[in-house]
């Protein structure tokens, strides 16, 4: 038998050529989808805006508080790239990044009302509210999902979600009302955790051990092949560029997801929920690409 | 706190419109109805506990698929109808325990669902529809988010049993490893962790907090008084933007919010040199 059978020939040298995505911090993500030298970071850590929460609570707040904004230009049309640090309080939503976002988003409105149309990609790793923050970063979540509607009137919003924190909580809302969403296998979106389904509901609902289940409902693959995310992307940073980058010029969709409510109330009504749903057959069952609904 | 969670939800939702039972086609933890407030006719919208719902984690007032799809939908079909006339007064009754917590919920794409509802409520507001939450028993987490935070103005009775929150207190002392004690006392030091109303009143996010006598069992008086609030936050929210600054520029924003207020300041200065 020969090497070649064994491991694709083709494959195995781009695998290993790739260059990470999800290794890199959010600022440098952020970084990566602009076109080069077309960007500034607006409130960065030399701003030095932190939580004022955290400290009283004995935890180290950061300066950008998690949240990196860039403004400039993604195939060459305007843009602001918003990245939160899952590695930082899991990219929770806390008071200042919050303001960020929002602040950020309803500026490319203004832009995009007065003929600069200005598209707007959030890169959500995100449990969802900052608990130590509670009903601030919930607030907050409120507000954003406000400015991201908004914008989008205009211009589209693109959520990438690469892991490998993923997007819960309150912030899966705000994947939800994105024109477009991006995710890599490795990828996670959802309102509930299954650690939190588990707790709240019991093990025998939800198994938070099982990673397999995990990822059979709440993974890029899965997310992408029920039409509920648009395009699965390999952790390789040109690609998710390339992706975001078609995205922008094809502007906005003729209708937002989170606008079909007679299509998805007519999926939920068909749903038999006397036993747990199979993730796969709601796969086949809602695909985009299997033609008549 | 009323026994429930939901149930004073709807006397409420009864006492304002006379109805208590769905539209047609729609699941029975949904109650909507067009009634007379003021000089409008204005679509009231609550989630209340069904013990027989189709999906078993959504029989105690959580808000779940279908709940979340059908007041996007109610949501909707008053905004078409209102496309070219008077923009009828949008008022969601809140009592929400939560989002529904269970896996089918999360293979079934929730997340979206409840987006949807947030999206039809905001698309309300965008279009000139006074959209007002009255805020009855508990608003809680993703519950709130779906159902009600989007509103123009808000409105809470000032009650132990309203409870607005990130997170309900027996969840949040699980996963911060905290006793319900210790997490009321941290409460009472840092002012967003508070589950108390009045203390949730101070952050500036409010536009009124109302004083009701016995809120499980309305009385007429009370219900004419709690309708007059409602006609005045609906002038008031006519009067003004159809987006949420209001919530940032608030005194209490001004007292509380100040690390945020100085992010969005800062942000728009460098901005415009960008």
């Amino acid at each position: 038998m020969s090497a070649a059978s064994v491991i694709p020939a083709v494959s195995a040298p781009e695998f290993v050529k790739r260059r990470s995505f999800i290794e890199l911090d959010a600022r440098a993500r952020a970084q990566s989808l602009m076109d080069p030298g077309s960007w500034r970071e607006l409130v960065g850590p030399f701003d030095r805006i932190e939580s004022p929460w955290l400290p009283e609570q004995g935890i180290a707040p950061q300066s950008d508080d998690g949240c990196v904004v860039l403004k400039g230009a993604i195939a060459a049309k305007p843009a602001v790239v918003i990245a939160l640090e899952g590695g930082f309080q899991a990219g929770s939503m806390g008071e200042v990044s919050g303001a960020k976002m929002t602040a950020a988003l309803d500026l490319a409105k203004k832009d995009s009302e007065n003929g600069k149309k200005t598209a707007a990609v959030i890169l959500l790793e995100t449990g969802g509210v900052r608990l130590q923050e509670a009903n601030l970063g919930l607030a907050a979540i409120a507000e954003l999902i406000a400015s991201l509607l908004a914008l989008r009137q205009h211009a589209p919003i693109i959520t990438v979600i690469a892991g490998t924190v993923g997007c819960f909580g309150g912030m899966s809302l705000a994947a939800g009302l994105s024109s477009y969403i991006v995710m890599t296998p490795e990828a996670r979106l959802g309102l509930n955790g299954a650690e939190v389904i588990e707790q709240e509901s019991g093990i025998e609902e939800f198994d938070s051990s099982d990673r397999a289940l995990i990822w059979a409902i709440y993974g890029g693959e899965q997310r992408v092949g029920m039409g509920v995310a648009d395009e699965l992307v390999m952790d390789d940073a040109p690609k998710v560029a390339a992706a975001v980058q078609r995205f922008v010029k094809v502007g906005l969709p003729s209708q937002h997801r989170s606008e079909q409510v007679d299509l998805y109330r007519r999926r939920i009504a068909a749903l038999d929920t006397s036993k747990q749903i199979d993730p796969l057959s709601l796969s086949r069952l809602w695909s985009p690409n299997r033609g008549a609904q | 706190m009323s026994g429930q969670v939901g149930l004073r939800g709807k006397a409420w939702f009864q006492a304002f419109t006379g109805q208590n039972s769905p539209m047609k086609g729609d699941p029975g933890s949904i109650l909507v109805a067009d009634a007379k407030l003021g000089d409008d006719y204005a679509r009231f919208l609550c989630v209340v506990p069904d013990p027989h719902g189709r999906f078993p984690c959504v029989r105690s007032g959580e808000v779940g698929l279908e709940e979340a799809y059908t007041l996007a939908a109610r949501l909707r079909e008053a905004i078409e109808r209102d496309e070219k006339g008077k923009k009828r007064p949008i008022i969601a009754i809140v009592d929400v325990k939560s989002q529904a917590y269970g896996r089918r919920e999360g293979t079934a794409a929730i997340f979206l669902a409840a987006a949807a509802a947030a999206d039809a409520y905001a698309s309300a507001r965008m279009k000139g529809h006074p959209v007002i939450s009255l805020v009855v028993g508990q608003a809680i987490s993703g519950g709130f988010l779906t159902h009600g935070y989007q509103a123009n103005r808000i409105l809470a009775f000032d009650d132990p049993g309203v409870v607005i929150h990130a997170m309900h207190k027996e969840a949040a002392a699980r996963i911060t490893l905290r006793s319900v004690q210790e997490l009321d006392r941290l409460g009472h030091e840092i002012l967003p962790m508070s589950y108390d109303i009045q203390d949730y009143a101070k952050l500036g996010l409010l536009h009124k907090l109302l004083h009701v006598e016995n809120p499980d069992t309305p009385s007429p008086t009370t219900v004419a008084h709690v309708q007059q609030e409602l006609i005045a936050a609906i002038a008031d929210a006519r009067s003004g933007s159809t987006d949420l600054r209001n919530r940032i520029e608030s005194e209490g924003a001004r007292e509380w919010r100040k690390a945020g207020r100085a992010a969005r300041a800062r942000m728009e200065e460098q901005w415009a040199l960008a």
